[in-house]
């Protein structure tokens, strides 16, 4: 066991230094930010003098050097845009996406979950198979044409609900949250439903297909075979059997529904990092987008690497199979 | 202090806040850069920290200069300037307003990595006369300090020592300034707290120096990047005003019985301007470039049919011009603001005549983020110009995009506005757009549309202190321009503002600059 | 693919060919028996149609300005008041046909989600099968770089390749080449899957007998890899495929509603979709509502095939 975890880390290290390098490349290569940064009337001295203070002119393998060296600590450096610490930036939003996507996390199970069982026990029914067809089109729909419905019905036409931001947030330390008032609670149900469309099909058809394969099984057939009730038999043995991949691969989405979540903050404004990273790419803020790349990634990696871990703790037969990114076929 | 005062207080200050507290919630279209007026030199984010920082003379509601923080002025000599402060002025610290808080920040400003140091061009130094008497020396005769210094905010000196902000903030040494999530001015609103992209807070300076015509307690300012975003918010009551009213949506903005819409045209002049170099950027015309005669540029403009323009991509609401430069600007002629008429059959004759009777293909770059509905009038004279037999191949994206190819002069035709802003003045187009590149000069000729008659007219005018003879100069300057169509000049682009109800009353000036301090709420 | 085979069935069924061959095995019967299969094969192959031949069919070419008057801007669709013949669906602000920009756009979006799917099926199944076959240090070096392109986030890696590809061209070259950026940024996110399927069953095949005789008779690894080995990997890659073009074209459009895809000059369905939003709010509908609703339907009937395709391979549903 300690070899393997002594390896996954090693691999997840090595993995995280090509996401740094691509971040580097972006850093490097995209854009020019001193036209973006220098006022209109800037003459070609001040931008060729901004270039070297921005340490743009240097060689390619020490700026990559420092780069990492910085990153490491947690030192991005500064925002183009705004001037602010990078770091900062995107802690100070982080409770926002992180907010948002745990409650498209919630209701991907609470609503995905019951209906991949009943698709799977009532697999011919009418209903089962409506529900089917609703969750390709579920799949099929691009989510922000969906957001932007949702803001023409409920915020436009009926009013019900905000057609953007997180409402009243209450700061707790540098945490932000938006749970505690009615506002807030109230700005986040359409773009939580919006991001959790796509993850209640999954988790639904992933359940789904767990269960009719658990159902085919000798334990099911033994215990109909006993007489138990139907319901104990679906609940009790089949759902109870097929909820680790569920929570397996719930895990492995957060990476992706963090994002993900930058289509549904882009639509409906909402101040998370998604929406800094966008609004960095069109600004060309390098730092942001490299800082973000790295943040997302570093999530993502360690989600990938912790279900590993718990996978091979569990089962001792997977440790030499690993599972990272099974579930990134998204 | 018992815990029992303490609650009473607060129980206190909550009633007199419900009782008449009034909040304005303004929904912008972006955020602004930073708290620091000095961070970035940009026409939108020093108009929203006017609201907390002030210079020493400001721009009234119709756009004349008055005095702010310093009472009067004179000139000593052709380069020294003395201005006299306004005294017990504090800033929100508490701190006093003195003569060396204007030396510091003029300092700053002009230091030589301060993103703001072309907008004070003239600067040469300054000196403490006495705790309210300060003399700003010039590199030359310059008729426009006071223009520039309209956009020159005042910060304390002690509070920039105390968080060592005395310098801008050098975005190479990848270290925040104290003054991009702080400030401290004396303006009318102070901060109360600031979120970026999210939510800031301004609250009113009851120690301000001005009398209030206002009546806001509090501003709450979140940028909603997204137009539709923007018209629901409004339309739901979730912000009370906007600054960016997106045109096509102006209808159903005015039709809401909640909702009012304030709209004239900005300074802002809207015009195509040429690739003049030897040849064409991208082209099937390789050996020369047809734009250099004069008859090829009056095809052009010949071309478009302004008023389909005006009625469709601009909605009814842009102001076409034959000028350069907006009415309210001096160096405005009546005169010369005649269009050449929509003439498709004599465009093609005059394209027939140089030699292009087939027209020829040319590069037209033009922003999607930049002017207003810039995607739209682009995309029909690109289409009106197709109709003149010519083959213009639209370039259309972001400002991010396309920046680096305009600076470059990879383009044959790009779209262009200019504000003349902060100055307020033609000289501004003259000296950066129009003339010749040489020095500070023509930093925006980037396509060497240079004439040097229209240069050494810029160059008398840039030391005239005589305001009379100076725009008799910028209007000869400009004359020559027209003749020559070295630009197509298209309208003067629309600005438009939409509020509730709750929103009494308030000033729109021509800079599309929104001016709380004298906005009033019901 | 199998869209196109249903067709001549109309015309000419009584020749027992490839297609009657089709019709007549397992999963012949599987897709004749199932309407969402054949529903689904018969809306996209009328789809796929139109966008080909839209320039026939179209009654306006959106790309020649010459042919767009500003004075026809915003017409509503033909049904509602002030709709006007030939708009069936309105016009946009600049005065295109908008009936006639969805089957032009459709035609990019189609082009592009087949063209990153075939080209991440290529990149794909000749990593896994290198990998597969020559095992030890290039199998590891390749899922090492497979594992790394998994580690981030599909879309914001598609953002990412899309934003180096596009600094890396001349500024002028941007626009004309968007949709080869696009075509690269989605299929170098979306190659690990084929690899590793690819890769596994390569292993296995490569220690079957038929492999090992040929390569005693020293037949070239190239040709064992593409006579032999690559013909029993194809049905799970092919089944890939399909359900990955439908997330190859919602990609596209993400990136282009995002604002980082086809720039407004050669509009896909997910930039027509971008200016449509702008204006939700001024009454003109159909701008948005219409590209959403074929985009919706392209995805949904590429899915359901795919889906169905998926289920009929699969021994273990039957």
């Amino acid at each position: 066991m300690p070899a393997f975890l002594l390896k996954r880390l090693i691999n997840a290290a090595g993995v995280m230094l090509a996401v740094a390098f691509i971040a580097f490349l972006i850093f490097r290569f995209v854009g020019d930010p001193v036209e973006l940064m220098l006022n209109e009337q800037a003459s070609q001295q001040q931008r060729d003098e901004l270039r070297v203070r921005l340490g743009l002119d240097k060689g390619f393998v020490l700026q990559f050097a420092t780069f990492v060296g910085n990153a490491v600590r947690g030192d991005f450096g500064i925002s183009y845009r705004n001037q602010q610490e990078v770091f900062t930036l995107i802690a100070e939003r982080f409770p926002a996406t992180f907010e948002l996507v745990l409650v498209a996390t919630f209701l991907s199970l609470a609503v995905g979950i019951p209906l991949g069982v009943y698709t799977a026990i009532r697999r011919d029914s009418v209903l089962a198979r409506t529900l089917e067809f609703v969750s390709v089109l579920g799949v099929s729909l691009p989510s922000f044409a969906l957001g932007i419905l949702f803001i023409l019905v409920f915020s436009v036409s009926l009013q019900w609900l905000p057609a953007f931001g997180r409402g009243e947030i209450v700061q707790i330390g540098w945490w932000s949250t938006g749970f505690l008032t009615p506002s807030g609670r109230k700005a986040l149900i359409l773009p939580s439903i919006t991001l959790s469309l796509f993850q209640i099909t999954l988790v639904m058809r992933l359940v789904r297909a767990e269960m009719l394969e658990t159902m085919r099984t000798d334990f099911i057939r033994f215990a109909r075979a006993r007489g138990l009730p139907a319901r104990a038999v679906h609940f009790g043995h089949a759902l109870r059997n097929c909820l680790m991949p569920v929570i397996t691969v719930t895990g492995l989405q957060i990476g992706n529904l963090i994002a993900f979540a930058l289509v549904t903050e882009t639509v409906f404004q909402w101040p998370g990092m998604g929406m800094l990273f966008v609004q960095a790419v069109t600004f060309v803020d390098i730092p942001v987008m490299a800082a973000y790349l790295i943040v997302v990634s570093f999530i993502f990696v360690s989600l990938n690497t912790l279900v590993d871990l718990t996978y091979a703790w569990v089962d001792p037969r997977l440790r030499d199979d690993a599972l990272t990114g099974a579930a990134n076929a998204r | 202090m018992t815990k029992a005062w303490l609650l009473a207080a607060a129980a206190a200050m909550a009633l007199s806040g419900a009782a008449e507290a009034k909040t304005l919630k303004w929904g912008a279209a972006r955020e602004i850069a930073s708290l620091d007026p000095y961070s970035f030199g940009e026409t939108f984010t020093l108009s929203v920290l006017n609201h907390v920082y002030e210079g020493l003379v400001r721009y009234t509601g119709d756009l004349k200069i008055e005095p702010a923080l310093a009472e009067s002025w004179e000139t000593v000599s052709p380069t020294v300037w003395r201005f006299k402060l306004r005294q017990g002025v504090k800033f929100h610290n508490g701190n006093s307003f003195t003569a060396d808080d204007v030396i510091a920040s003029l300092e700053r400003v002009t230091h030589e990595t301060s993103p703001l140091k072309g907008n004070l061009p003239a600067y040469k130094s300054s000196k403490k006369v006495d705790d309210y008497t300060v003399e700003i020396e010039v590199n030359g005769p310059y008729p426009l300090l006071l223009n520039d210094l309209t956009n020159i905010f005042i910060f304390d000196k002690e509070w920039m020592e105390a968080n060592n902000s005395l310098l801008p903030t050098d975005s190479g040494k990848g270290v925040k300034g104290y003054a991009t999530d702080n400030a401290n001015g004396t303006g009318p609103f102070s901060v109360e707290s600031r979120r970026a992209d999210s939510k800031t807070v301004y609250v009113k300076n009851p120690a301000w120096w001005d009398k209030p015509q206002h009546n806001i307690d509090r501003i709450e300012f979140t940028p909603i990047t997204s137009a539709s975003t923007r018209v629901a918010a409004l339309l739901s009551g979730e912000i009370d005003f906007t600054n960016v009213a997106p045109l096509q949506d102006l209808p159903r903005l005015s039709a809401s019985p909640d909702v009012k819409v304030l709209q004239t045209n900005e300074l802002r002049s809207v015009f195509f301007a040429f690739n003049l170099k030897d040849s064409l950027f991208e082209s099937d015309v390789k050996d020369k470039n047809p734009l250099k005669d004069i008859r090829v540029r009056e095809a052009l403009y010949r071309a478009i049919d302004i008023d389909a323009v005006q009625k469709r991509a601009m909605r009814g609401l842009s102001r076409n011009t034959g000028a350069l430069v907006a009415p309210a600007i001096p160096g405005y002629e009546p005169s010369q603001d005649v269009r050449l008429p929509f003439d498709l059959d004599g465009a093609k004759k005059l394209l027939a005549a140089a030699g292009y009777p087939n027209g020829f293909s040319f590069q037209f770059n033009c922003q999607s983020d930049s002017l207003v509905n810039e995607e739209e009038f682009c995309q029909a004279v690109a289409s009106m110009w197709s109709r003149a037999g010519l083959k213009p191949n639209l370039s259309l994206a972001p400002r991010s995009q396309q920046a680096p190819k305009r600076v470059k002069g990879d383009f044959d035709v790009i779209s262009f506005g200019w504000a003349n802003e902060p100055m307020i003045d033609a000289y501004s187009l003259l000296v950066q757009v129009l003339r010749s590149r040489s020095g500070t000069g023509g930093v925006f000729n980037w396509g060497n549309w240079g004439d040097p008659r229209i240069d050494a007219l810029i160059d008398k005018a840039g030391v005239e202190l005589d305001t009379p003879k100076r725009i008799a100069m910028m209007q000869e300057a400009l004359k020559i321009a027209k003749a020559e169509h070295l630009f197509v000049p298209l309208h003067q682009q629309p600005m438009a503002w939409a509020m509730r109800s709750t929103v009494a009353n308030t000033v729109q000036a021509s800079d599309n600059k929104p001016r709380l301090w004298l906005t009033t709420m019901k | 693919m199998l869209a196109e085979k249903i067709r001549p069935a109309e015309t000419a069924p009584r020749q027992p060919g490839r297609l009657r061959r089709f019709l007549d095995s397992d999963i012949g019967w599987s897709f004749r028996t199932t309407p969402a299969a054949w529903l689904s094969a018969l809306v996209l192959a009328l789809l796929v149609l139109t966008a080909i031949l839209a320039p026939l069919i179209a009654p306006q070419n959106p790309y020649d300005l010459s042919q767009i008057f500003i004075d026809k801007a915003e017409i509503p669709p033909i049904w509602q008041d002030g709709g006007e013949w030939p708009f069936l669906l309105g016009t946009d602000p600049q005065g295109r046909d908008v009936l006639s920009a969805i089957l032009y756009g459709s035609r990019v979006s189609l082009i592009i989600g087949f063209a990153a799917v075939i080209v991440s099926m290529l990149v794909g199944v000749s990593i896994g099968l290198a990998a597969g076959f020559y095992g030890g240090r290039i199998d590891n070096l390749l899922m090492r770089l497979g594992d790394t392109v998994l580690s981030i986030p599909t879309l914001l890696m598609a953002i990412l390749v899309s934003a180096i590809f596009r600094e890396m061209l001349p500024p002028s070259l941007r626009e004309p080449f968007a949709a080869v950026v696009l075509v690269l940024s989605i299929a170098l996110t979306s190659w690990v899957q084929y690899a590793r399927t690819v890769r596994a069953l390569t292993m296995v095949e490569r220690r079957k007998e038929y492999v090992l005789a040929a390569r005693i008779i020293r037949v070239p690894a190239s040709r064992i890899m593409a006579r032999h080995i690559l013909p029993n990997t194809m049905t799970p890659v092919l089944v890939a495929a399909t359900l990955n073009l439908g997330l190859a074209i919602l990609s596209e459009a993400t990136l282009s509603f995002l604002g980082v895809g086809m720039p407004i000059t050669q509009p896909s369905l997910g930039t027509l979709i971008r200016i449509g939003n702008q204006y939700l709010f001024s009454g003109s509908w159909w701008l948005v509502v219409f590209p959403s609703l074929q985009l919706g339907l392209i995805v949904l009937s590429v899915n359901l095939l795919g889906d169905w395709l998926r289920d009929a391979l699969n021994p273990k549903l039957r």
